[in-house]
């Protein structure tokens, strides 16, 4: 498998019928770090969800590591992807933590001498190791969004998709999961984030999003730095 | 101001705090279907009964006096058998003028209202003693149907997202409420009602929506409607045996129950 995602006119409307994805054509390569940005209601979210197939859009063409996104790779893609929700309160619904980062490995039908390894393992990863006995809803903020990724590790995706990760975070806890993310060099990542300066420090490309379409991509650098542009879009440079 | 949700669990390193959940969970409903079961006119079982759930609860480092009024929160719904003290048939003994109490009826209502309370005890102690997250996980691993636990701890886990939700609107409409002197504060009764059900909706509205993200958080991880727990640990022999004494105790006590007072 190599890791990709390959998106080709994509185009969605929410069953209430407003249009949220407008002929998106995206493509990321093994191992590349890209910032999704743009202003609210651009269609970040929604993109993101259409990456393992919770939303499907009619038109258009998704892959995922060289599968295309229909009903028989949808699980195999599921593994391969690990979304992790902006609002840590959607992700963690078990009552302890180590129940719901066991949930993904768990539903991927392994051992479960392997299961309790991976829940160990991301556990360690995410810096939280002592955390597995804990009551999810007594965490804070913080606590919680590395509970999140946890959750996902725990599956040991290829790649990683992030909707907001530090939004709701206080300085140090964002400097510390800016750091927890670089860690993760081999896999392929996609961050959806109004924190220009994470996307600067994290990303080499970015990409921004506005009114459901790309209206730039390119080095990160170059894109953030670029004051008219970022104006343009509603967006603010780091 | 927020609104009074607590847990019953304390947290404790009593006898009864480390029994295994799954014997905890098990000897309660056997405990709560032994005092149901009891002939109602079987009185010298009732002390017997309570000697037991106070036992129990010196067990788990409570005192008994406590959850003894703590039982009397049954007390209410054993009202709903009040009927009984008119409709059974029987001597009567009190006769109001269109009403008559029967002493048969009387007996039922005081061995209900008695059993309520016992069985409110038992209930009781299993969630002062045990987690929340432990007694699901208990049921889970005792073969009650996946659905079902997964809905009971859901609602436990969204219980006290939904009442900090709560708790945020009530707090918004107070930091609003503002009066000004000499006027009349607050609008009618029918605005304001129509503010606390705009509240209501809301809050119904957020979480029908947050439901339906937590569906797609499930759907991430590869959830396929079925819900999957860990093999849970083999029961040790010392939480069965410690399982096993009140068991004895209650088919001895039931047994006298039946063959000897109820005779």
């Amino acid at each position: 498998m190599h890791h990709t995602i390959d998106v080709e006119g994509v185009s969605f409307r929410y069953p209430d019928g407003t249009p949220a994805l407008n002929d998106v054509t995206l493509y990321v390569a093994p191992d590349e770090k890209v910032a999704l940005v743009g202003p609210n209601g651009g269609g970040k979210s929604t993109l993101l969800l259409h990456l393992n197939g919770i939303l499907r859009s009619a038109t258009g063409r998704i892959s995922v590591g060289g599968l295309p996104l229909n009903d028989a790779n949808l699980g195999q893609i599921r593994t391969w992807v690990g979304l992790v929700f902006q609002n840590p309160d959607d992700q963690l619904f078990s009552p302890r933590v180590h129940q719901d980062v066991a949930f993904g490995p768990l539903h991927m039908g392994l051992p479960e001498d392997e299961v309790k390894a991976r829940v160990k393992e991301a556990l360690d990863a995410a810096g939280i190791a002592n955390y597995a006995d804990r009551i999810s809803h007594h965490l804070s903020v913080g606590e919680k969004k590395r509970v999140a990724l946890a959750t996902v590790l725990s599956m040991d995706p290829k790649i990683l998709v992030l909707d907001e990760p530090s939004a709701g975070l206080d300085p140090r806890g964002r400097r510390a999961l800016i750091r927890l993310l670089e860690s993760f060099q081999q896999r392929t990542m996609l961050i959806s984030t109004h924190d220009m300066r994470l996307a600067y420090e994290l990303c080499s490309r970015t990409v921004v999003l506005e009114g459901g379409r790309v209206v730039a991509s390119g080095p990160s650098e170059a894109i953030l730095t670029d004051r008219a542009l970022m104006e343009r879009h509603g967006l603010e440079t780091p | 101001m927020t609104l009074p949700l607590q847990e019953r669990y304390q947290a404790g390193d009593s006898a009864l705090h480390r029994l295994d959940p799954r014997v905890k969970v098990v000897v309660t409903l056997l405990l709560v279907l032994a005092i149901v079961l009891t002939p109602e006119r079987a009185w010298p079982a009732y002390p017997l009964w309570w000697a037991m759930t106070g036992s129990l609860a010196i067990l788990g480092g409570l005192n008994p006096w406590r959850l003894a009024r703590m039982g009397g929160l049954a007390l209410p719904f054993a009202l709903a058998a009040a009927t009984l003290l008119f409709t059974t048939p029987g001597e009567p003994i009190i006769a109001v003028p269109g009403l008559t109490i029967t002493g048969a009826g009387l007996a039922r209502f005081i061995a209900i209202a008695l059993k309520s309370w016992l069985s409110a005890q038992a209930a009781l102690l299993l969630a002062i003693t045990t987690p929340f997250a432990d007694l699901t996980w208990a049921l889970g691993s005792l073969r009650v149907p996946g659905t079902l636990v997964a809905i009971i701890s859901f609602m436990y886990r969204y219980l006290f997202t939904l009442k900090e939700e709560a708790d945020r609107l009530i707090r918004a409409r107070a930091a609003r409420s503002g009066a000004l002197p000499g006027q009349r504060s607050g609008g009618n009764v029918i605005w304001r009602a129509r503010v606390a059900g705009g509240m209501v909706g809301n809050l119904f509205l957020r979480s029908y929506e947050r439901s339906e993200r937590v569906y797609a958080a499930m759907l991430a991880r590869g959830y396929d409607g079925r819900m999957r727990l860990l093999y849970p640990p083999p029961l040790t022999r010392s939480a069965v045996i410690q399982g096993a004494v009140p068991v004895l105790l209650m088919i001895l006590i039931s047994l006298l129950a039946v063959a000897w007072w109820s005779a």
